[in-house]
C-alpha cells in the first residue's frame, strides 16, 4: 500500500495523544507486536507494528479509514511483549473510538450498539430462553437491564 | 464465602451449561452466590466508545459494593472488563472524571471508587477455596484422564490490571485445578492461542481460522478433552468445532463441569446436554454413565 505522509493531520495526533494514554509515542518500530500477533497468520495485511507507525504520522484518513483497526482479536500478547511498553491494544481501542466519531462504524459494531441500547443485552432473555432457565432451575434474570441501554446512548 | 455472581450477557442465554455447573460446584463447595441486577460489562461496546463502556463496568461495581459483596465473574472478558475499570479509575483522574459525567448525565449517580473485588471464578477457586480443600472434596478422582487447558487471552492478561496474578504467558492456575482433580493436564504446542472469539462479530472466517489450528493440533495428540473457563472460548472451541472437524473431534468442557464430575455429582447437574462436541465417552470413560 502506498503511503502518503503529506496526510499528516495535527489535530488528530493532539486527540490521540490527549484522549488515551499516550504509550505509543514510544515506538520505535521493532516489529515484536506483529511477531506475536495471531492474526497476522492469517490475515496477512493485518499488522500492528504498521497501524501504530501510521497513527504516529498522524495519518488520520488512512488509519481511521482502514478495516485493519477492527481486525485486532484483543489477545494483549502484544502488549505484554512491546520492548517500549505501548499498550497496543489500548491505541487500537483508541483508534477505533476516533474512527467512529468521525463516522467509520462497520456493520457488526452498529449492531452491537443497537442491541445494547434497545435491548440491554447482546443475547436477548427472551421467552423461550426463560423458561429454558426456569426447567434447569436456574433462576431468572432481568431481562432488560435500564441502565445498560441508557449507558450505551443512542448514537447512529 | 459469598460473592454477587457476574453472569454477563453470552452465559446466561447461550452457554447454560457454563452457569448450571459453576453454580452447582459452587454449592457443593459451601461457596454462596447472590444474584444483583448486573449488566454489560462494557467490553462489547468498548471499540466504539471507551468511557461509556468504563462507565457500564463502573455501574456494575456499584451495584455490587452497595452490598458490601465482591464479584466472582464466568466470562474472561467479564472479568477483565471490571477489573481494567476498577484499575483504571483509582489512577487516571481525568477518566474518572469523563466517566463520572457520563453516570451523572444518564444515571443521575458517581463513581466514588467503591472497590469491591473481581475475581474469575477460576481465580475464586483456586485463590479463596483452595487447591488442599478441593483435592479433599474429590470423590472420584479422575485418574487416567489426559486434559488439554486453555487459558484464553483476559483471565490474566493485560497483566498491568492483574497486578500480580499469575504469568501472563506462562500460567499455572488452571492446570492446578485440573491436576486437583487427578486428571493430567498435557503441554500441548499452542497452549497459549486466542481462540479468536472477539473477532466473530468482525470476521468469522479470521475467528474460525484462529480457532482451527487449536483443534487440529489437540485432534492429532488424542487428548481427552479441552478445559476451558469462558464462553467465547467455549463458542469457538466447542460450537464451532462441529463445522471445523470432521472427525477425530475433542470433546471441550468447562472447568466446573470437570469438577462437579470428580465430585461425584450428575452429569445432569452440570448441563452436559447443551455441550456441542459429544461427551458420552468421557462420562463412560470415568464412570459417570
Ligand atoms: S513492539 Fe512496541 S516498539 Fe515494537 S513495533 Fe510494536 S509497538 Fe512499536
Ligand atoms: S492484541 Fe491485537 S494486535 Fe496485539 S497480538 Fe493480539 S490480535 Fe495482534
Amino acid at each position: 500500500m502506498f503511503v502518503d505522509v503529506g496526510e499528516f493531520d495535527a489535530r488528530f495526533l493532539r486527540k490521540l495523544k490527549g484522549e488515551f494514554d499516550e504509550s505509543h509515542l514510544a515506538c520505535f518500530q521493532c516489529g515484536v507486536c506483529s511477531a506475536s500477533c495471531p492474526v497476522i497468520g492469517i490475515e496477512a495485511g493485518f499488522n500492528p507494528r504498521r497501524l501504530v507507525k501510521m497513527a504516529r504520522l498522524g495519518l488520520k484518513r488512512l488509519t481511521l479509514s482502514s478495516e485493519y483497526i477492527w481486525l485486532c482479536s484483543m489477545c494483549f500478547l502484544c502488549g505484554e511483549r512491546c520492548p517500549q511498553g505501548v499498550r497496543i491494544p489500548e491505541v487500537m481501542t483508541a483508534l477505533r473510538n476516533l474512527a467512529v466519531e468521525e463516522g467509520y462504524i462497520p456493520e457488526p459494531m452498529k449492531r452491537i450498539r443497537r442491541l445494547l441500547s434497545e435491548a440491554g443485552r447482546l443475547y436477548p432473555i427472551d421467552d423461550f430462553t426463560a423458561e429454558e432457565r426456569t426447567d434447569r432451575g436456574l433462576p431468572q434474570i432481568e431481562a432488560e437491564p435500564g441502565f445498560v441501554k441508557r449507558l450505551t446512548g443512542a448514537k447512529p | 464465602m459469598r460473592y454477587a455472581l457476574f453472569l454477563g450477557c453470552t452465559t446466561p442465554a447461550r452457554q447454560m451449561n457454563y452457569e448450571q455447573s459453576s453454580r452447582a460446584v459452587a454449592e457443593a463447595l459451601g461457596v454462596e452466590f447472590i444474584d444483583l441486577p448486573f449488566g454489560c460489562c462494557g467490553f462489547p461496546l468498548e471499540p466504539l466508545d471507551r468511557v461509556r463502556a468504563l462507565a457500564m463496568a463502573a455501574q456494575n461495581l456499584r451495584i455490587a459494593a452497595e452490598e458490601g459483596l465482591d464479584i466472582v465473574a464466568l466470562c474472561s472478558a467479564c472479568a477483565e472488563s471490571l477489573v481494567k475499570a476498577r484499575w483504571l479509575l483509582s489512577r487516571e483522574e481525568g477518566v474518572l472524571r469523563r466517566v463520572n459525567r457520563v453516570l451523572k448525565g444518564e444515571l443521575g449517580v458517581e463513581y466514588g471508587g467503591e472497590t469491591p473485588r473481581v475475581l474469575h471464578y477460576a481465580r475464586m477457586l483456586h485463590e479463596e477455596v483452595g487447591l488442599e480443600r478441593i483435592r479433599e472434596a474429590v470423590e472420584r478422582p479422575l485418574e487416567g484422564l489426559r486434559v488439554a487447558v486453555h487459558y484464553g487471552c483476559h483471565y490474566m492478561r493485560p497483566s498491568e490490571v492483574y497486578e500480580g496474578f499469575e504469568d501472563p504467558e506462562r500460567p499455572r492456575s488452571l492446570d492446578e485445578l485440573v491436576e486437583a482433580t487427578g486428571a493430567e493436564s498435557v503441554d500441548y504446542p499452542g497452549k497459549m492461542e486466542c481462540c479468536g472469539g472477539a473477532l466473530l462479530a468482525m470476521s468469522e472466517r479470521i475467528a474460525r481460522e484462529m480457532a482451527a489450528g487449536k483443534l487440529r493440533r489437540l485432534s492429532d495428540l488424542g487428548v481427552d478433552a479441552l478445559i476451558l473457563i469462558c464462553p467465547f472460548c467455549a463458542i469457538m472451541y466447542d460450537r464451532y468445532q462441529t463445522l471445523i472437524l470432521e472427525e477425530g473431534r475433542v470433546p471441550v468442557l468447562y472447568y466446573p463441569q470437570l469438577l462437579g464430575l470428580a465430585l461425584g455429582l450428575k452429569p445432569e447437574e452440570l448441563g452436559f446436554d447443551l455441550n456441542a462436541v459429544s461427551v458420552e465417552g468421557l462420562l463412560e470413560k470415568v464412570g459417570a454413565r
